[in-house]
């Protein structure tokens, strides 16, 4: 199977997901109890306001209706109203989402560098002091969860070791929004102030994300290494003479990247979840805080809205992550063909 | 059909294997610091009521005198703003976590596992793609988004975040069974059966299922702390249990609001939190190895 048909399957196939999981988040927004239009109304407007707004939402329309009038909305650019901002969910969505995607990209870096250090050195030394430390490293990582995490680094560097800001994301004047990422934004204007400042508010809550991350990945890549090192090939290339460098980089380290590609994506993409608590705790105005707002709200639309946009973002990672598997390792490629 | 091995011969074979796997687990220093550290987890779980220095203060409990006190051998672990002792709350805290991870896991793997075997033994047809296809929907966003917008709507409280990750739960278990029940398929002890004209339920629970089993308790262990680390992250946001339930997540977002003066009514109940999901990662990590010849 050629490439371009591979991704082309895998794209059909996480289309058919998403609208599976649209119709899912759908029902489940109408059926868990509780009324629509009369929390769209607030607790005190009068019966007959809340029957218009049932009209106007379509809720007297029987279920497939409803969510046929919506996914035409969806398709149109319209997540409808919020009752939270009191504005568009779209216009929610274009202003939220950069921002938390700027941070989400800072961590995929903390994520990947941490994994790429700490892995290969412990599977390049393994069951050697070097591993071990990393080894008990890796396992304070994983056990604590991000917001943990978050907590734990807002407490030692803002207050016992004031080095960065404790919450928000800019102290001095934002720059004019162009791309909605302040990074950008900052760069774009020539606002070098402004970027500095950014990059030490995101620090910690990136790190926090990035934590758990990449010790889990530091882990995969170990034991892939671990693995691999008995084997056949490995012993002939180190008595043909390849210098340890070589046989460490690539034929150990090379095999190992295939499960840790997928984790590493699967984790990036899970960011968006963990990112939930992380950004509440650093008062990070991103779209996981907005999430966050909406839900204690019970805004549906924007409940619906959130869940559907992390779930494209969630596919279109995947689908990056099987690509690249893929040109890793052609083996995947040829099991699809004989299928 | 069906042939038998003579029942001493059996039991003894079973009793080896059983003494070999115990020899490669205890082998491993981590996996038995994970051992027992559950085990630790586990009493403490059990004994709560009787260990707890201050039992009456898991629940609503003021004393304004003690509030606020930092840590000292009277409360080890400091009191909270209520004068609540704060490791009373955490070994409460603990029950919380177990029975949600327990109850969660005991609602998951059941339907979870049965329609991986069911798909992994109907592999390509439209069953396999119906079941699939549908489990990939639960998995379409991370677990803990899909958990916090039902929670979201319905009142929160721990039974409903019980119930909404235990929604999100079951698809893992479903593709991990399938993906070992599907490459048995092919096998021949399966095909073997096959012949001998076994009925599917008799390949799907007798042959196929006993050689999930390996792969299934490393992630039944692994995911008992994934599944704590969710229903603290619910409770974290206010989504979970309420105050002035004793949960491990609540506990560590109530003290967020006191950071940096009052850290130890965080730092605490988030050490807590850590114990649990290294121990059962510690003792999931030691029983994959224990099964590994077999799985790889």
């Amino acid at each position: 199977m050629r490439l371009s048909t591979y991704t082309a399957r895998r794209t059909f196939y996480a289309i058919f997901t998403l609208v599976g999981l649209s119709i899912l988040v759908f029902v489940l927004a109408r059926v868990l109890p509780g009324d629509p239009a009369r929390m769209a109304a607030g607790s005190t407007a009068p019966q007959w306001v809340v029957e218009q707004i049932r009209k106007t939402l379509r809720l007297d329309k029987p279920l497939y209706e409803q969510y046929f009038y919506w996914i035409i909305d969806i398709t149109r650019g319209d997540l409808g109203y919020s009752i939270y901002t009191k504005r568009s969910v779209t216009l929610d969505v274009m202003q939220y989402l950069p921002t938390s995607l700027e941070l989400i990209l800072l961590s995929a870096v903390f994520e990947i560098a941490g994994a790429f250090i700490l892995g290969p050195i412990a599977g390049r030394y393994s069951y050697k002091w070097p591993d071990n430390v990393i080894r008990v490293l890796c396992y304070a990582g994983i056990s604590l969860p991000a917001f943990v995490w978050a907590i734990i680094l807002q407490l030692v560097f803002t207050f016992w070791v004031p080095i960065f800001p404790t919450q928000g994301i800019l102290d001095v004047a934002p720059p004019p929004r162009l791309t909605g990422m302040t990074t950008l934004d900052s760069l774009i204007a020539g606002r070098f102030d402004a970027f500095v400042d950014v990059l030490r508010h995101m620090a910690l809550p990136s790190l926090a994300l990035a934590i758990p991350a990449f010790t889990q990945d530091a882990r995969i890549i170990r034991s892939g290494m671990v693995e691999n090192q008995g084997k056949d090939y490995i012993t002939l290339a180190i008595s043909k003479g390849l210098p340890q460098w070589l046989v460490t980089s690539k034929y150990l380290l090379k095999p190992s990247m295939i499960p840790a590609v997928t984790v590493i994506g699967m984790s990036i993409a899970s960011m968006m979840g963990n990112a939930f608590l992380v950004e509440t705790t650093f008062n990070w105005p991103g779209f996981s805080k907005y999430g966050t707002n909406v839900m204690m709200n019970k805004d549906l639309n924007a409940i619906i809205a959130v869940v559907l946009v992390i779930g494209i973002i969630y596919a279109a990672l995947n689908i990056i992550v099987d690509i690249i598997v893929a040109n890793l390792d052609p083996r995947i490629r040829f099991v699809e063909k004989g299928e | 059909m069906k042939i038998k091995l003579p029942e001493k011969l059996a039991s003894s074979a079973v009793l080896e294997s059983v003494r070999l796997r115990w020899f490669k687990f205890k082998k491993n220093y981590l996996s038995v610091a994970g051992l027992i550290i559950t085990i630790g987890v586990i009493l403490v779980t059990l004994l709560a009521p009787y260990i707890a220095p201050y039992p009456a203060h898991a629940g609503f409990y003021m004393n304004l005198e003690e509030s606020s006190k930092p840590p000292s051998l009277e409360h080890p672990f400091g009191t909270d703003d209520f004068g609540r002792d704060i490791l009373s709350r955490v070994m409460f805290g603990f029950q919380y976590s177990m029975l949600m991870a327990a109850v969660i896991l005991l609602l998951v793997i059941p339907p979870g596992v049965l329609l991986g075997l069911i798909a992994g033994y109907y592999r390509e047809t439209w069953i396999d793609q119906v079941i699939m296809r549908i489990s990939d929907i639960f998995i379409a966003v991370p677990p803990l988004v899909l958990a916090l917008a039902i929670c979201s709507v319905l009142t929160p409280s721990v039974f409903n975040s019980m119930m909404a990750v235990s929604l999100m739960w079951w698809p893992w278990y479903t593709r991990l069974t399938y993906s070992v029940a599907s490459a048995l398929k092919n096998e021949a002890f399966v095909q073997a059966a096959e012949t001998m004209g076994a009925s599917p339920l008799h390949i799907m629970f007798r042959e196929i299922l006993p050689n999930c089993l390996g792969p299934l308790l490393t992630k039944i262990t692994l995911d008992v702390g994934w599944v704590i680390l969710i229903g603290a992250a619910l409770s974290y946001v206010g989504l979970g249990a309420q105050p002035p339930t004793p949960d491990l997540g609540t506990m560590v977002a109530q003290g967020g609001q006191f950071i940096p003066q009052l850290w130890w009514m965080t730092v605490f109940p988030a050490s807590a939190i850590a114990t649990i999901i290294l121990g059962f990662n510690l003792l999931g990590d030691g029983i994959r190895d224990m099964f590994m010849e077999e799985t790889m």
